[in-house]
C-alpha cells in the first residue's frame, strides 16, 4: 500500500478515535460533564493521539530507512565478481535500480504478469526488448546478475512495504484500542495529554540539534574520506588550484590557498565598501536624523537587506562588471587598462558591499542606541559638540558591539555564494590586483559539485573539505561576535 | 537707549583678545566645521545607500521590463485537411508545417508589396525554430480549423534576434559576425512592421510557459519554475511553522533553565548564521545521498529550506511571544487553567499575528534563495515540462524562481539575460507581495501592551 494511504487511514482511525473517546468518556460519567476528571475533549485527544504519534513515527522511519538497508543487503549480495571497484557496484545499483522499476511498470502496465516478473531469466528471455516495449530505456543488455539482484531487490521491498503496512496499521489500531479501553470518567486525561504533547514540544526543539548534527556529520565523514584520499598538507598548503575530471583522482592539484585568499580578498573589499557607509549611516540616522527622515531612510536601507542574493549576483554580472570594465578597464575611461574582463574581484566585492550595508547599519544602529543617554547628555553638558560626543563618548562605548556586528558582516561575506559564483570569475589565482578575476570557496564547492559528480573521487569530496572550511571559519566568526555583542550588552543591563 | 547699548560691542571688541561669546574664536570655528563635516559624512553616506538601492532597482527595472513583450509575426494561414493529413504523413512533420508557414509568410510579402531575393529558407530565420511546432499543436488541438477556405490568424514567435533588434538589443553592425541573421534581414523585419505583420506585443508565455533550450530563448518562461517554487513553499510552510512556533513555545514558557536548554539556545542562534550554502551540502549529503530522495525534487529543496528558515522563524516567534505580558499567564492561571492551557489558549492566540510576520518574512527569504538550491539538482536541467499533478509536483524534477534566474544568467546569448532580469521582476513582486501583508498583519493586529 503506497504511504499516502496508510497515512489517509491512519489519520482517519485517529479522527475516529477522538469521536470514539469522547462519546466513550461522557457516557460513563453518565453524561454528566462535572463527574469527568477532564474536559471531554480531552478524552478524545488522548485516544486520537495514542492512534497517530507511533504509527507515523514508523512509518516515517521505515519510509525512510527502508531503501538504504535493502539497498546495502542487495549490494552485498551481488556476486563478487562481477564487479572490480566501488564505482562499479554502484553503477550496477543503478542499473538494478532501473530495472526493478522497469520490472514494477511492467507489471503495472499488464505487460508481464506479476509471476512472470518473478520468474523471467535472462538465459530465455531479451529484458531490454521486453522492457523496451513499454518504455523503459536501458543502456545495456541485462546480465544474468543484475537480473536476479532486481527480483530480489523487488522481493525485498515488497516485503519490507507489506510488513510496513501491517506494523503501521497495528500500531494505530491498537494505540487506539488501549486508549480507548483506559478511558473513564477517572481517568487522568488532561495530564496524560499535556505530558504528550510536551514531549512532541520538546522533539520540535531538538529539530535544531539534529540540523546541526546533521551537517556536522555530512561534512566530517566526506572531509574524512576527502582526507584519505588525498594528501591533507597538499590540501592545506598547496597554491594551486586545478581539478581534473579526466584522469580519474590523477592530476588533480587542490591546494586551498588561492580560494581562501580570493574569500578574504572578496570580502575585505565589500568590508571597506559596507562599514563606513554602513556606519556612517547608523550615526546619522540615531544622533542626527529627525523623526521623519528616519522614519523614510531606514526602511528603504533595509529594503536592501530584503533583495535576494541572485539579484545582487545578475546585477554584479551584467551591471557593474560592464561599467568597471569602461572605467579601469583596456581603453576606458581612465585609460589603465588594469581589468580584463567584468568579473573581478572589484566586481564581486562592490556588490556584495552594498548587500552588506544594511547589514552593518540596522546593527550599528541597534547597539549605538543602547548606548544610554545619560553618557551623552553628560558629555554634551561639558560642552563637546555633538560630533565630539558621538567619536569620543559613544562610539567608544558602542565599540565592541560595533566590531561584533563587523564580524557578523564578515561572516556573511566568506559565505556569501551567489555574488562570487556570478561576479567574481571562475580561475583561481593568487594576486594582488582587485581587478583581476579571482575564485572563492563558496563558488568552488558550487562547481565541484554541480553536474553529473561521482561521489568517490577526490574531485567532488574536495566540495565538502572546503565546505567544512567555510563552516568552521563562520562558525568562529559567528561565536566570537555574538560573545563580544552579549559581553557588551551586559555591561549596559 | 541706544546710548546705552552702542558703546557695548565696541568695548568688548578692544578689551582682552577674543574673550567674546558673540564672535567666533578659530578653535571654535575649526570645531564648529568638524561638526559639520561629520554631519556630512552621515548623509553622504546615506544618500550612499539610497543611491545604490536606486540603482539596482532601475537596473533591473530598464532591463527587465522588455521581456514582459514578444516580438510576433502575424499570419493568416488558410489550412486545408488534405495539407495536413499529407504533413501527418511525412517522415519529418515538423518541416512540413516549417514550409506551410515560409510559404504564408511570402505570400502575404508579396501581397504587402514587399520584395526579397532570398530562398524560403534564409527567410525562415526571421521566425523562431519553434514555430513549425507551435502550428502543429495547434492544428491538432483545433481540429475544426481545417475547413475549406476558412483563415485563420496566428501569431507566430519572431526568431530571439529579431525580438532584439525590436528591442534595441541587436543592431546592424552587431550582426556582422552573426551566422543567424543578416542585416538584409532587418531591413525586411523593417518593412513587415511597416505593413502590421510583425508587432511587439505583451507576451503571457513569459510568466506562465515553461524554460526552452538554449537555440530558443524566445520560447522561455518562467512558469514551470514559478510551480516549482510554489510547491517548495507548501513544504517549507507546512514544517517550519508548526515545528518553529512548536519549537518556540517549548523554549519561550516550558524550559527549565539549565545546559541542555542553553545548548539549543546557541545552536539555533548559530545555525541562523550559517551560510546557505553548507544547508544545500546537507540536503545533498543526508536528503539525496543518504536517503535516497530524488534529486532536483522541490521536496528536497522544501526541506533544506525549512532547516535554513526555521531559526528565523523560531527566533521571531520567541520575541511575539515574550511580548504577550506575564498578566495574561497570570490571569489564566488563577482562574484555573493548566500552563499547557494558558500557553494554547491565551498567549498563543495573542501572540499569532507576530507569528505569522515572522513565518511570512521566513517564507520571503525562502523564496529568494539560491545557493542551496544548486547543490541538489534544481540547475542544469531545462524545466520544461509542468507537473502533473500533486504528487509529482512534489517528486518530480522541477526548477525554482532563483535557480531558473541562475540558469538564464549562465547561457552566453544575450536574450537569456533579458528574461533572467525578467524573471527577478516577477520574483521581487511575489517578494513584496509578501512582505506588504506582513507588513498590514503587523499594522492591524499587533497589540503594544
Amino acid at each position: 500500500m503506497p504511504a499516502f494511504w496508510i497515512l489517509i487511514i491512519v489519520f482517519a482511525v485517529a479522527a475516529a478515535g477522538y469521536v470514539l473517546g469522547r462519546r466513550r468518556a461522557m457516557v460513563s460519567a453518565g453524561g454528566d460533564i462535572r463527574n469527568l476528571h477532564s474536559l471531554p475533549g480531552f478524552y478524545g485527544t488522548n485516544v486520537a493521539l495514542s492512534g497517530l504519534v507511533a504509527a507515523l513515527v514508523v512509518l516515517a522511519v521505515w519510509t525512510v530507512a527502508q531503501p538504504v538497508l535493502i539497498e546495502r543487503s542487495v549490494a552485498n549480495s551481488l556476486p563478487p565478481d562481477s564487479y572490480a571497484s566501488t564505482a562499479e557496484r554502484s553503477l550496477m545499483m543503478a542499473d538494478v535500480r532501473r530495472v526493478a522499476n522497469g520490472l514494477d511498470q511492467a507489471v503495472e502496465q499488464g505487460a508481464m504478469t506479476e509471476q512472470a516478473s518473478r520468474d523471467i531469466r535472462t538465459e530465455f528471455t531479451d529484458i531490454r526488448t521486453r522492457l523496451g516495449e513499454i518504455g523503459v530505456a536501458l543502456g545495456s543488455n541485462v546480465t544474468a546478475a543484475t537480473l536476479r539482484a532486481a527480483q530480489r531487490y523487488r522481493a525485498m521491498s515488497a516485503t519490507g512495504d507489506l510488513w510496513k503496512t501491517i506494523l503501521v496499521l497495528a500500531l494505530s489500531l491498537g494505540g487506539t484500542a488501549i486508549a480507548l479501553a483506559r478511558t473513564n470518567m477517572d481517568f487522568r486525561a488532561r495530564p496524560t495529554v499535556e505530558r504528550g504533547v510536551l514531549v512532541l514540544l520538546i522533539a520540535a526543539a531538538c529539530i535544531a540539534i539534529a540540523t546541526t548534527l546533521g551537517i556536522l556529520f555530512s561534512l566530517i565523514f566526506n572531509t574524512i574520506e576527502f582526507l584519505r584520499l588525498f594528501p591533507p598538507a597538499e590540501f592545506f598548503f598547496g597554491t594551486t588550484w586545478s581539478p581534473s575530471f579526466t584522469g580519474r583522482g590523477g592530476g588533480s592539484q587542490l591546494g586551498i590557498l588561492p580560494l581562501l585568499w580570493g574569500t578574504l580578498y572578496i570580502s575585505v573589499v565589500a568590508l571597506l565598501v559596507a562599514v563606513p557607509i554602513g556606519l556612517f549611516a547608523a550615526i546619522y540616522l540615531s544622533e542626527y536624523a529627525s523623526p521623519t527622515v528616519r522614519s523614510f531612510a531606514k526602511p528603504l536601507l533595509e529594503v536592501l537587506a530584503g533583495i535576494p542574493t541572485i539579484v545582487y549576483g545578475l546585477f554584479a554580472l551584467l551591471t557593474v562588471g560592464p561599467l568597471l570594465v569602461d572605467v579601469f578597464g583596456a581603453g576606458g575611461l581612465l585609460g589603465v587598462g588594469w581589468m580584463r574582463g567584468g568579473t573581478a574581484v572589484m566586481t564581486a566585492g562592490l556588490v556584495m558591499g552594498i548587500m552588506l550595508i544594511p547589514f552593518v547599519s540596522s546593527l550599528s544602529d541597534d547597539i549605538i542606541n543602547s548606548v544610554p543617554q545619560a553618557m551623552r547628555d553628560g558629555s554634551l553638558g561639558l560642552g563637546a559638540t555633538h560630533s565630539e560626543t558621538v567619536r569620543q563618548v559613544v562610539l567608544p562605548a558602542a565599540l565592541p558591539g560595533i566590531v561584533g556586528a563587523i564580524l557578523l558582516a564578515a561572516s556573511r561575506a566568506i559565505g556569501e555564494t551567489m555574488i562570487v559564483v556570478l561576479g567574481a570569475g571562475a580561475a583561481a589565482a593568487l594576486s594582488l590586483n582587485p581587478f583581476e578575476a579571482m575564485t572563492t570557496i563558496t563558488a568552488k564547492i558550487v562547481s565541484q559539485l554541480t553536474g553529473d559528480a561521482d561521489f568517490t573521487s577526490p574531485e567532488a569530496l574536495v566540495a565538502f573539505a572546503l565546505a567544512m572550511t567555510l563552516f568552521v571559519i563562520t562558525l568562529g566568526l559567528n561565536v566570537l561576535a555574538l560573545w563580544i555583542v552579549r559581553r557588551y550588552r551586559e555591561q549596559y543591563e | 537707549m541706544t546710548d546705552a547699548t552702542a558703546p557695548l560691542p565696541a568695548a568688548r571688541a578692544t578689551g582682552r583678545k577674543s574673550s567674546s561669546i558673540l564672535e567666533l574664536d578659530a578653535r571654535t570655528r575649526r570645531r564648529n566645521a568638524a561638526e559639520a563635516r561629520f554631519k556630512t559624512y552621515g548623509i553622504i553616506a546615506i544618500c550612499l545607500g539610497l543611491f545604490f538601492l536606486v540603482w539596482l532597482l532601475s537596473a533591473i527595472v530598464r532591463n527587465g521590463v522588455p521581456a514582459f513583450t514578444q516580438t510576433f509575426v502575424t499570419l493568416e494561414m488558410e489550412l486545408s485537411a488534405e495539407e495536413v493529413a499529407a504533413a501527418e504523413a511525412s517522415v519529418v512533420k515538423t518541416s512540413a508545417y516549417r514550409d506551410m508557414i515560409r510559404a504564408e509568410l511570402i505570400e502575404q510579402m508579396e501581397l504587402n508589396g514587399i520584395e526579397t531575393d532570398m530562398t524560403p529558407e534564409v527567410l525562415g530565420q526571421l521566425l523562431s525554430s519553434g514555430e513549425a511546432n507551435q502550428l502543429r499543436t495547434w492544428v491538432l488541438e483545433n481540429p475544426s480549423s481545417m475547413t475549406e477556405g476558412a483563415t485563420v490568424t496566428l501569431p507566430f514567435l519572431a526568431a530571439s534576434r529579431v525580438d532584439g533588434y525590436a528591442k534595441g538589443r541587436v543592431t546592424r553592425e552587431s550582426l556582422a559576425r552573426d551566422s543567424n541573421l543578416s542585416p538584409a534581414h532587418l531591413d525586411l523585419v523593417d518593412q513587415l512592421e511597416e505593413a502590421g505583420i510583425v508587432e511587439r506585443r505583451f507576451n503571457l508565455a513569459f510568466i506562465t510557459g515553461s524554460d526552452a533550450s538554449d537555440a530558443r530563448p524566445e520560447q522561455a518562461g518562467i512558469g514551470v519554475a514559478m510551480l516549482g517554487s510554489f510547491f517548495m513553499m507548501l513544504v517549507v510552510l507546512f514544517l517550519s511553522l508548526p515545528i518553529g512556533v512548536a519549537a518556540s513555545i517549548y523554549l519561550e514558557e516550558f524550559a527549565p533553565k539549565n545546559r541542555i536548554t542553553d545548548f539549543i539556545e546557541v545552536n539555533i542562534s548559530n545555525l541562523a548564521a550559517v551560510p546557505s550554502i553548507v544547508f544545500g551540502i546537507l540536503g545533498l549529503a543526508i536528503f539525496i545521498q543518504f536517503i535516497g530522495l530524488p534529486q532536483s525534487a522541490p521536496l528536497v529543496g522544501g526541506l533544506v529550506l525549512t532547516l535554513m528558515t526555521l531559526p528565523t522563524i523560531i527566533i521571531s516567534t520567541r520575541a511575539s511571544l515574550k511580548a504577550v505580558p506575564p498578566s495574561i499567564r497570570d490571569a489564566a492561571l488563577g482562574v484555573g487553567a493548566s500552563k499547557m492551557q494558558s500557553v494554547f489558549h491565551h498567549v498563543l492566540p495573542l501572540a499569532m499575528p507576530g507569528i505569522l510576520t515572522g513565518t511570512i518574512i521566513g517564507l520571503a527569504q525562502a523564496l529568494g534563495e539560491t545557493a542551496p538550491l544548486l547543490l541538489i539538482g534544481m540547475v542544469g536541467f531545462i524545466a520544461s515540462n509542468y507537473p502533473d499533478g500533486v504528487a509529482s509536483g512534489f517528486l518530480d524534477p522541477n526548477s525554482a524562481m532563483p535557480a531558473q534566474i541562475y540558469e538564464w544568467a549562465k547561457r552566453a546569448d544575450p536574450a537569456f539575460y533579458e528574461r533572467a532580469w525578467g524573471g527577478i521582476i516577477i520574483l521581487l513582486g511575489f517578494l513584496l507581495t509578501m512582505n506588504i501583508i506582513a507588513i498590514i498583519l503587523r499594522r492591524r493586529f499587533e497589540r503594544r501592551w
